[in-house]
């Protein structure tokens, strides 16, 4: 069982762009639109110094950290090329035009 | 042999001498344009030494690439861009070249040739390659001045020379030739009708559905196209004045550029009593009706067809200089494709698209990036191909084509192209080129198969230029080059020479090249550049993106509507982020003056929003750090409240006019370097730049703003302004270097506004003044600035203009609520679990 989270719509969130979301007691997540109206969502820090990434150029499916241009896989929250480290991502779904992320575990245990 | 070696040109001692001496069989081609001087080539790449050779050409000029004539009309090429063999190669090859001079007879029983000029010369063997002759409808008004063809440089001067008067042209036929002219004249800032008799653009080139998408993207870039559109007359008193339609429509114009068609040159074959049909006739060796008179190119006529593209020249010239040499391999026709650049977009097409009975269509359509692909099949066959907006599998489809493979097995994936095709690794485009056969072409303006480029790397040609100077592999219209660099990557690995730079790994185009096409093609958008530059990424990478914006707001200023998204966060931002995520807002202090208004503005906006620090930085400010992404439109408006405005401490742009307080105070100062370096300020702030800029003024030679280590740089002197340029402090300081001396407040300026402008222009993004300066050369920029006077003032108040656009305080505009979202969280709604 998950619990969903209304956030918005797909136009509150810019083209390649990003937005933030905070629930509660949890981590800030960036929730990524992409250039082909993609939305991902993955905890706001980079693996490397804990940037913003919700900041930061969003190019294909993978964004760029505004801190020291760390690219991160939407997808999968990993760094690219030869840096190494991972983000957590949070799934995101779509449903009757608004946008849902699931509710992160650890806040669900905690409630 | 040499009857005429008593002219003026000819009298040397050494030449009268060379021809007795010379007991070589004589080669004369009548001809020096692409075919006949590929041919010289083909033979002496055979065997240098078997003939002597003289050539004569109509024009006046060394051989040139007349498919690149396009270019050279749109600005992006200069004509000695075009030229495929300069002087040298003919003195090198002892071949005499009598250009300007046409041969007007041929006497097969003397063998012999006269030019124009009376010049008569003696042949063993006679090349005929005349190429084409524009086709001219016969309309009353034909002949008026002003109507003119497309075909050598001499009409490309002609509509230069139009386009610089402006106003209106007509182009007759929408063929590429046509089109190419409708499109160098837009570019040239003429409004272009095209007139076309048929129904859509390019009908032996494109289906419909490809022509549409043509036409709508020329009507785009502002050109009327009129299809189906037949004209009666061109009127004119003395001069041609416009063009009226058989429906009566009529469309003033100062010049009328004909482009229907062409047709083979043929008539001094045909008076010389060579048979001649549509063309004339020759052989599988070139060879005509006389069996020492050859022929080859637009003019000939090989087994009933006639050819009008380049790549079959190249096969006939192969063939021809085979016979010569006694090698018998013989032309056997070409089978034809057209990739075409048609107006700074890609067309490919292939084969017989008509359709039929039996045939099948893949389509694909890709409206948003403009692309449409079809491939038609037959019995499992390619039988044709139509390629609009993405060629790059043209090549491909072209050779599967050539060589009637079986495609049952790929037909799914067909229309995705060779990479998603060919499955597995060959996603990875070297797997791609490593796959092609040898004889693929590769290069279709110079004829270049993939095993030639393979040869001639192996041949010791390890760079992209060392292979376009050798093979002509992506030497003309550089559609091929990621083909020919992928090439060297197989055949070298590692060992590839790179070239310039690449701007980024999205593109295999250099920083300037891309600036270059932007303004060559009016690009409008940073979609449009990636679409047009072939990018290999969907929309680019954090390295292209700011690039592109910038580069674009630079060349369309007031037009370009900025992307948010192609910015640096700082810059998206106005402000700067720290390692915490959170702000720091610098405000603009003008010269470094202050008041007791500002600094309580300051001082209030550190309490109310806790900011935990407070600092002077080094450019005569004061910087707040520790605020959130959220207070950031708050805080300016409290910042605006009491006259600040944003001190872009954050951007690629004009940082700080940094001064200290010369004659006004100082004992020593000479000129009030204060009062200079505010309006400098004023000048200056809000523009964008390639990287940071930083301004000086300094009151006297002891220099207390570091005027030396700044990008531009005044020291004020007794009798005027010491200017100095591209230093800075940082990793490597870098002192200036004196640009000059001017007397008055006002050169100053003037000098400063032309610099800002020509670094603007010029450097590449993320260059600052100082690798710039060291690139380019400060002779360089004293030549543009210093002793070029026009320019500099051009230079300025393009400076000028573009500053009308940009000095609206962006903090301003957020405080008043633009772009809310990029400060506001989204809002959770939590709803039930399922």
């Amino acid at each position: 069982m998950t619990d969903w989270i209304d956030i918005g719509t797909l136009a509150d969130i810019p083209q390649r762009g990003a937005r933030t979301v905070q629930i509660a007691g949890e981590k800030e997540i960036a929730v990524f639109r992409t250039g082909d109206d993609h939305v991902f969502a993955l905890v706001n820090e980079c693996p490397h110094k804990k940037g913003p990434l919700s900041q930061g150029i969003v190019h294909g499916y993978s964004v760029a950290c505004p801190l020291h241009n760390w690219n991160i896989a939407l997808k999968t929250g990993e760094a690219q090329g030869n840096d190494e480290g991972c983000t957590p991502t949070i799934a995101v779904r779509e449903e009757g035009g608004r946008i849902l992320i699931a509710r992160p575990a650890s806040l669900k245990a905690a409630a | 042999m040499d009857f005429q070696n008593n002219g003026p040109e000819t009298a040397s001692e050494e030449q009268l001498f060379v021809p007795s001496e010379d007991v070589r069989e004589h080669l004369v081609v009548v001809g020096n344009g692409m075919a006949g001087c590929r041919a010289v080539e083909e033979l002496l790449a055979r065997d240098k030494h078997r003939y002597r050779v003289t050539i004569f050409g109509a024009e006046p000029y060394v051989n040139y690439n007349r498919i690149m004539l396009s270019p050279v009309l749109a600005g992006e090429k200069s004509f000695d861009d075009i030229i495929i063999n300069s002087r040298d190669w003919y003195s090198d090859n002892n071949i005499e070249l009598i250009a300007g001079d046409p041969v007007t007879a041929i006497d097969r029983a003397a063998k012999t040739v006269t030019s124009q000029s009376g010049r008569t010369v003696g042949y063993d063997k006679l090349l005929i390659a005349t190429g084409s002759d524009p086709f001219i409808i016969p309309v009353p008004g034909k002949d008026l001045p002003g109507v003119i063809s497309f075909r050598d440089m001499k009409d490309v001067d002609t509509m230069l020379a139009a386009a610089d008067k402006g106003g209106n042209a007509v182009v007759i036929g929408g063929g590429l030739l046509g089109l190419e002219a409708a499109h160098g004249l837009t570019l040239r800032g003429m409004k272009v009708t095209v007139v076309h008799l048929m129904d859509s653009l390019m009908e032996r080139q494109l289906d419909e559905a490809a022509a549409w998408l043509l036409k709508s993207a020329l009507e785009g870039r502002g050109q009327t196209i009129l299809t189906g559109a037949n004209t009666e007359e061109i009127y004119g008193d003395g001069k041609v004045e416009g063009v009226r339609l058989k429906d009566g429509t009529e469309i003033p114009a100062s010049l009328v550029v004909m482009a229907v068609g062409i047709r083979p040159s043929t008539a001094l074959a045909r008076e010389a009593g060579l048979e001649v049909n549509r063309g004339i006739k020759v052989d599988d060796h070139m060879v005509t009706s006389d069996p020492d008179v050859l022929a080859v190119g637009e003019c000939v006529e090989h087994d009933g067809n006639v050819y009008g593209l380049v790549a079959p020249l190249w096969d006939m010239c192969r063939s021809l200089a085979d016979g010569l040499t006694d090698r018998h391999t013989g032309y056997r026709g070409s089978v034809t494709s057209t990739k075409l650049k048609v107006a700074g977009l890609d067309v490919f097409s292939a084969g017989d698209f008509s359709g039929g009975e039996g045939c099948e269509d893949i389509v694909l359509r890709d409206a948003s990036r403009g692309v449409y692909k079809r491939v038609v099949v037959k019995d499992d066959r390619i039988v044709g191909a139509v390629l609009y907006g993405d060629t790059v599998d043209g090549g491909w489809y072209f050779d599967m084509l050539k060589k009637q493979e079986d495609v049952a097995e790929i037909r799914d994936l067909l229309i995705f192209g060779q990479a998603f095709a060919s499955g597995g690794g060959a996603l990875d485009p070297k797997a791609a080129v490593a796959a092609l056969s040898d004889d693929a072409e590769v290069c279709g303006c110079n004829g270049v198969s993939k095993g030639q480029v393979v040869a001639c790397i192996e041949a010791g040609n390890c760079s992209l230029d060392a292979v376009r100077a050798t093979c002509k592999a992506s030497a003309s219209c550089g559609s091929c080059t990621g083909l020919v660099e992928n090439l060297l990557a197989v055949v070298l690995g590692d060992d590839v020479q790179s070239g310039p730079k690449t701007l980024c790994k999205c593109t295999s185009f250099t920083h300037d090249d891309v600036r270059r096409e932007i303004v060559a093609q009016n690009m409008r958008s940073i979609p449009e550049v990636m679409q047009l530059l072939h990018w290999s990424t969907p929309d680019g990478c954090s390295s292209c993106r700011p690039a592109l914006n910038y580069y674009l707001l630079c060349a369309l200023p007031g037009e370009y509507q900025d992307d948010q998204q192609s910015r640096f966060v700082n810059e998206r931002m106005h402000a700067n982020i720290q390692k915490d995520g959170t702000y720091s807002v610098v405000p603009r202090m003008w010269g470094g003056l202050t008041n007791p208004r500002e600094l309580r503005a300051i001082a209030d906006v550190v309490e109310k929003y806790d900011a935990p620090m407070v600092k002077v930085t080094g450019g005569q400010r004061l910087d707040i750090f520790g605020i959130k992404k959220e207070d950031l439109p708050a805080v300016w408006a409290d910042l605006n409240a009491a006259g600040m405005v944003s001190g872009h401490a954050y951007g690629k742009s004009l940082r700080t006019v940094k001064t200290c307080v010369g004659s006004e105070w100082c004992r020593f100062g000479t000129q009030d370097s204060t009062g200079l370096g505010v309006k400098i300020e004023r000048m200056t702030w809000g523009s964008w730049m390639p990287h940071k800029f930083k301004i000086a003024a300094s009151g006297c030679p002891r220099n207390c703003a570091e005027a030396t280590i700044k990008d531009f740089g005044v020291v004020c002197v007794d009798s005027g302004y010491e200017l100095h340029v591209g230093g800075n402090g940082g990793i490597h300081v870098r002192a200036t270097d004196l640009l000059c001396k001017v007397t008055t407040e006002q050169e100053a300026m003037d000098y400063c506004a032309a610099f800002i402008q020509l670094y603007r222009e010029e450097a590449r993004y993320l260059e600052r003044t100082a690798p710039w300066i060291e690139r380019v050369g400060v002779d360089y920029v004293k030549q543009r600035i210093v002793e070029d006077e026009a320019g500099r003032e051009a230079l300025r108040s393009r400076f000028l203009y573009s500053q009308s656009f940009s000095q609206e305080d962006p903090w301003a505009q957020r405080a008043a609520g633009a772009d809310a979202e990029l400060h506001q969280p989204l809002e959770p709604i939590a709803i039930a679990a399922e």
